[in-house]
Parts: structure tokens; sequence; C-alpha cells
């Protein structure tokens, strides 16, 4: 429901994580009206990724991560959908029903006491040093944001760290993904 | 054919070719170019109002008296700025708008150059769409898509802004019928895709044993025929059907299945009925906090069938059980065939109880008011303003308060289109301008602005427009001295501490006029009231008529803020119980 000063009836549903991806117009504003639209009427976004999908349509797609009961996410993929330029809103949100990834960039304090242990938990992790001309060590990770969290978490107990994330992008896993 | 053209030939060609005959507008440095091709044709005619809020709120009140899209014309900064109460309260009430703006020429933007505003930034949350045009060329498709946009689906305001540099490009015109809609989506209405959900709805309502219509302005935009389908199907089923503020007109006042205006200041037989029914049929309205009073308590034992064109609406405040997304004219023409088709008919007894009960309800006679013999209660005034106009082609405008509500309950409305108000965003100083947009579009039309001391005050500059151009608007302003509703929520709420509600220093209304070389009349007693009515009736000439009012009358019944449909508060004796007023108190 949506948060109005007059009592709701119902204040006890159950508010949870939700992918939202939206196709829009590449135009200038786009992004502008839809997190607006998000500020203007309440909502929160988690996270925030946008880029352009399809060169010659001038496609882009925002992914979105938000929280709320099914009926707030309800009500703002509805609000999408009457920003002229969107195309399509879909909600990832049902189990197995998508495959989600984001990348991390993380530069770290890197010193001999404790080199050996963060080259360990880098590579449980899979994370990859990037070479750059001034020879500070950065890894770069990808995968899903839970698993971006806890090598974080280990890294951090080691040393001091730098971190950019770049938010959860997602794709639905069904063949021939039609946008409805 | 393409044409080549200048950005201003192919703003004014554009119009043209969307068939707009009247724009609102004031001119400033970043419009200059159009001004001068506007200067050089003679099919558009312009309407010079004396401060953009007043051009956007005549645009209004045409494109509500017409159904058609309502244009405004002005400068770039403070022109774009003085919009913006205008283009939200377009938005809030669903008015097809389209206004051009201004914009400082392309290498200035981003310098903070004179009268230079972020227009379309600004703008964004309060128009359904805005453009802010950089190629000549493209300023053809963008009029024509905008016109679309502002009129498709549900209705809105939508705003283009353009560079000063680009009014003076040359560019190719492209005629509207060559204009394909690029990406951009368009309104598809459900109601073809969903067979099974008008069978849902005509179950339920032939079911039903205490139904009730619950009519909206979605109703009043979807056309003309949509209100003669509402009518029409109120009657097959023999249902009770009330209107919201926005919905007034939609069916006749004086028709038996008429229950009138529900919400905050509607009709208590409307209120009691709508929180006792069992199947309630929405029809174009948006459940909004001003109808619905407390949510929880909102028609608690019934099964909501919600009819609107904009699918946000559903489910946005309170949970409908059988949604349909769709014009109500295409969706009622449906609801109505299957009906037929199907022999459907509602059950006479059960129905016969329902009116039973309703007529009962009536008996309280919630509009009862103690008349006064010295003053004039302002809800006596509207009743004869009512009775002296009622035969004319009369069109009410109102601007925001008391007056607003008293006009809603006691002027009795028969067509649609003839009600024009600021619902959503409750704009004081809305009245007087809409009054001018819809003067100019019915020129023979009795146009009267039903308004309050404070809210006329608002947009008064707006009487040199009038007279100007001859238009014989009238004035009827309900003087209580007061900003009334402001007192009566103090009074009622806040222990009568009427904090910088009374207005002090108000001007004589009547050489008010004069000055404009307008016509002003007055009346203090009740026994000049129909000579004064009848003067400004009578007068072809724009007219304030000054009325006298008791000064601290209140509006009944009234559901206070935080109170349900069933918690009516009929008059000031009857006090709303402490705990739910202190709960109310914190709410609009």
């Amino acid at each position: 429901m949506n948060k109005s000063v007059y009592d709701s009836p119902d204040n006890t549903a159950v508010s949870k994580r939700h992918i939202l991806t939206v196709l829009v117009d590449n135009e200038p504003g786009v992004l502008a009206r839809v997190i607006g639209m998000f500020s203007g009427r309440g909502y929160n976004i988690d996270s925030l990724n946008v880029a352009e999908v399809s060169n010659d349509e001038h496609l882009s797609r925002i992914t979105i991560v938000t929280e709320g009961t099914s009926e707030v996410v309800n009500q703002i993929e509805k609000q999408l959908l009457r920003i002229v330029p969107v195309h399509s809103v879909s909600n990832l949100d049902e189990e197995g029903s998508a495959v989600e990834a984001e990348v991390a960039l993380v530069n770290i304090d890197l010193n001999d006491s404790n080199k050996k242990k963060i080259y360990e938990v880098c590579d449980f992790y899979r994370a990859r040093k990037i070479e750059n001309e001034n020879n500070s060590i950065i890894f770069e990770i990808a995968g899903a944001s839970e698993r971006i969290n806890r090598f974080i978490k280990e890294v951090n107990q080691i040393t001091k760290i730098e971190i950019v994330r770049s938010g959860p992008v997602a794709i639905s896993t069904y063949k021939n993904t039609k946008e409805d | 054919m393409k044409q080549e053209m200048t950005g201003a030939e192919i703003v004014l060609q554009s119009l043209v070719d969307q068939g707009v005959e009247v724009v609102f507008g004031y001119p400033g440095g970043a419009v200059l170019p159009i001004y001068d091709t506007l200067f050089k044709q003679n099919s558009i005619k312009h309407v010079l109002v004396r401060q953009e809020g007043g051009a956007i709120h005549a645009a209004e009140g045409y494109a509500r008296s017409t159904g058609k899209v309502g244009v405004v014309l002005v400068t770039s900064g403070p022109g774009a700025t003085n919009v913006v109460t205008g283009l939200t309260d377009a938005m809030m009430d669903s008015i097809p708008i389209v206004c051009i703006t201004g914009q400082v020429p392309q290498h200035l933007i981003g310098s903070d150059a004179f009268q230079e505003c972020d227009t379309t930034g600004i703008t964004r949350p309060c128009t359904k769409h805005n453009y802010l045009v950089k190629d000549p060329n493209k300023l053809s498709p963008v009029f024509h898509e905008a016109f679309t946009i502002a009129q498709d689906g549900r209705p809105g305001p939508v705003l283009i802004d353009i560079p000063k540099d680009v009014q003076f490009a040359k560019g190719n015109y492209v005629e509207k019928e060559k204009i394909l809609i690029p990406s951009h989506r368009l309104f598809e209405p459900e109601i073809f895709k969903h067979d099974d959900k008008i069978n849902e709805v005509i179950d339920l309502i032939s079911k039903a044993k205490k139904p009730i219509f619950y009519i909206g302005g979605g109703c009043i935009n979807s056309g003309p025929k949509a209100s003669e389908l509402v009518s029409k199907f109120v009657e097959i089923t023999g249902a009770p059907a009330t209107m919201t503020l926005m919905g007034l007109g939609v069916i006749g006042s004086s028709h038996p299945n008429s229950l009138g205006m529900l919400g905050m200041h509607g009709m208590y037989e409307a209120n009691m009925a709508m929180h006792e029914c069992d199947v309630m049929v929405n029809i174009g309205a948006r459940f909004d906090d001003r109808v619905t009073g407390r949510l929880d308590a909102f028609s608690p034992n019934s099964k909501k069938i919600h009819i609107d064109i904009d699918e946000s609406n559903i489910n946005k405040t309170i949970k409908v059980d059988v949604p349909v997304v769709g014009d109500v004219t295409m969706v009622l023409t449906k609801i109505i065939q299957t009906w037929k088709d199907k022999k459907l008919k509602t059950n006479a007894s059960d129905l016969k109880l329902w009116w039973d009960k309703i007529n009962n309800w009536k008996k309280i006679d919630c509009l009862n008011f103690s008349n006064d013999e010295k003053e004039i209660k302002p809800q006596y005034a509207i009743q004869r303003l009512y009775e002296l106009t009622k035969d004319k082609k009369t069109f009410i405008t109102t601007e925001v308060g008391q007056h607003q509500m008293w006009a809603a309950q006691f002027y009795k409305f028969e067509k649609p289109n003839r009600w024009l108000t600021s619902g959503g965003l409750g704009t004081m100083g809305y009245g007087f301008p809409a009054a001018i947009g819809a003067q100019v579009a019915n020129p023979d039309a009795l146009i009267i602005d039903i308004a309050g001391d404070a809210s006329i005050l608002m947009n008064i500059q707006e009487m040199s427009t009038a007279v100007q151009y001859r238009l014989p608007v009238k004035i009827f302003i309900l003087n209580n001295e007061y900003m009334g509703m402001v007192r009566q929520w103090q009074e009622l709420l806040h222990g009568g501490r009427y904090s910088e509600s009374y207005t002090d220093s108000l001007p004589d209304f009547v050489k008010l006029a004069e000055s404009y070389k307008a016509v002003g009349l007055r009346a203090k007693k009740p026994e000049e009231l129909d000579d004064v009515i009848n003067e400004m009736i009578n007068t072809d000439k724009t007219v304030i008529a000054d009325i006298w009012v008791s000064k601290e009358e209140n509006c009944f019944p009234m559901i206070q803020s935080g109170s349900a449909h069933n918690e009516m508060v009929l008059s000031k004796d009857q006090k709303q119980d402490e705990s739910s007023a202190e709960k109310g108190k914190i709410l609009v």
C-alpha cells in the first residue's frame, strides 16, 4: 500500500528485496524521470544501474533494486509504466526466474605481513588482480551480491580497502524472453 | 510534403494542424520569435493574460468546458515557473494541456543566463511528459506527439520547452498525418484482452443486494457518451449512484437514482450507502482521501469493482476485487451489451429494501441549515443563484474552500462539463481564470465563478483580461472576510484560535470592479440577493457580485479527517469524539 497519511488497512505485509528491470528510450532526462518517481513518491532505491543495450533502437536498460511489500512494488511498476519513455518493466523476484550479477573493484592496502592471507582469500573468491600503471593492488570480483559481500567482509578483516560496486544487473532465465 | 520554415513558424503550423483556435499566453524575451509569427497570422487567437498562472488555469477552463486541449504559451524563467501550479493542477485533475515555454538560446543553457531556469527539470514531476527541443526538424513531430499524449489514456499536461535559437532556425515541417508516434508507448485498453472480467463485473452487480455506483471525473474525461452510458447502466440496474467532486454532472442531480456527491462534505446518505453497500462499482474515480475517509474503515463489507483508465490507480490506496483497466465509454458499452445479451436483472425486492434504507438516511436532510432574515447565509446565496440561473446554459467554476463545497452541495448539475473546479490540487485562484477560459470557448454561455473573498484575490489581476476581451464572466463572491475553510478547521480542531485566517483590509470589490471598467454589485441583506443576482445575469459585461454572507458559518455535513464514512458530523453541536479528533488533526 502507498504510504498515505491515512492509515493503511494492511501494515503486516512482508517487505522484501525486488529487482526491477526497466527498458527505456535512451533519451535525455529519462533516468531523472525514473529516479524522480521513486523519490517523489517515497520509494527506496537500494541500487541502480543503467546502460544502453541497443544502439540502433536507442534503448537503455535500468536495473533497480528496491525493497517493499508486493503491493508497494506492484505500485512502483505501474507508476514506472506511466512514464512515457518507459517501454516495459519486469520484476525478477520469482525464485530461480533470473540470474543476477554485479562487479566490484577493490583497492587493497597490501604489505608483507598480510600478503599471503589476502591472496588466499582472493583465490578462494576468484577475484582477479588488475594490473595498472601505478602498481596498486586492485582486484575485480564479479558474481552474486551476496558472494561479493562475503569477500569484502573477509578482506576487510585483514586490511584497509576501498570499494566500488556496480550494483546488481539481472536477466530472466526464461528462453525467448519477451517484454510484456 | 516537407516544407522549410523557421522554428517559430513550425510551432504555429503545428498548432493550426492540431485544430487549435485559442492560445492563452504572456510574451517575454525567450518567446519573441513565436509572438512575431503569431502577429503575422490570423488563424489562431491569442488571449493575453496578466500573469502566467492565469494563462494555464484559463487553458484548463477552456479544456474542461470543451473536452479539447488547452494551449498555453509563456516565456522562459519566471514565465515557466509561474505555470508550475497550473501544470500540477492539470496533472492531478487529468486535464489535457499543451504548454509551450521559451528557453534561453542553447549556447547559454547551463550558464545561469538571464531568465534561465531548468524548465524540463522543474516540470518533470508535474507533467505527463515534457520535451526540450534542440532541433527545429524535431519540432513538428514533438508537437504532434505532445497533442496525442495530452489526450491519450488519462489526459494530462505536456510541456514543450523551445530554446530561442531553435525558434529562429530553419527546419522541415511534417504534417500531422505523416507522423508515426516513434517508440513512445501509448495507452492500450485492456478491455479487449479480458472478456472474463466483464462477466465477473456483471455477475457481481446482478447478484448484489446493496449495490452502489461511485462515479468520478474519468466519466467526464471519456466524453459525453460516457455520461449517457453511465446513466443508462444505473437505470438498467436501478442502483443508487453517488458522484465525486470531479464527477458532478455525469448523472443529473435530479435523476432519481442520484444520491449527490460523496466524501468529506458529501451527502450523508451517499456516505452511509458507501459504508454499507455490498457491491461498489467505481467508474472513473480514484479512491481519493477526500472520498474514502479513514482507509481501514472504508466500506468494510463490499466487493469492489474499479473501472479506471490509469492502471496505477488500481489498488493504490484501496484494494479492489475486480479491476478493469480501460476507457469508460468502451468498458460501459461492453458491460451494457453483455448485460443485455445475458438478459440479466437485479433483484427488485433486495433493491427495494436497500432504497428504503437509503430513503431513511435521506430523511436526516443533511444539507439543512437555519436560514436567517438579517444575514445572507452562504448556502442560501447558492440556492438562489441556482434557481435564477438553472434554465440558462450555465457553467460554474469555483475557487477553493467553503464556497467551493457549498457550490458542490447546493448547485445542481444536470450535464457533464458544466462544473469546473480544482479538485486534486485544491488551487485557490483557479476559478476566475478558468471562467475566462470557459467563456472564450463558450461565448454565448453564462459563466459564473463562485468565489471566496480570499481566493479571488489570488488571481484578481485577470479582471483586466476579462474586460479587454469583453468576456462577460460573473464573479459571485461569498464574502465573509475569512479564509472560511481554514477558519472552520481552526474552530473545529485548533480551539478556535483563528491564526491568520481573517483578511483585514479587503478591497471594496464594487470599486475594484469599477476601476477595471467592469460592473460591481453588492448584496448585504437577504432581500437584496435576488435583485443582485438578476442584475448580474442580465449585465453583458464582466461583473463582480460581492455577497456579504454570515461570517462564521460552517460547511456541513463533514467527515472530519481521520474519520470514517459512517462518522459524519452534521452540525456544529455534534462534536467528534476526542480521540479520533486528535488523530485527525495531523492529517490534511
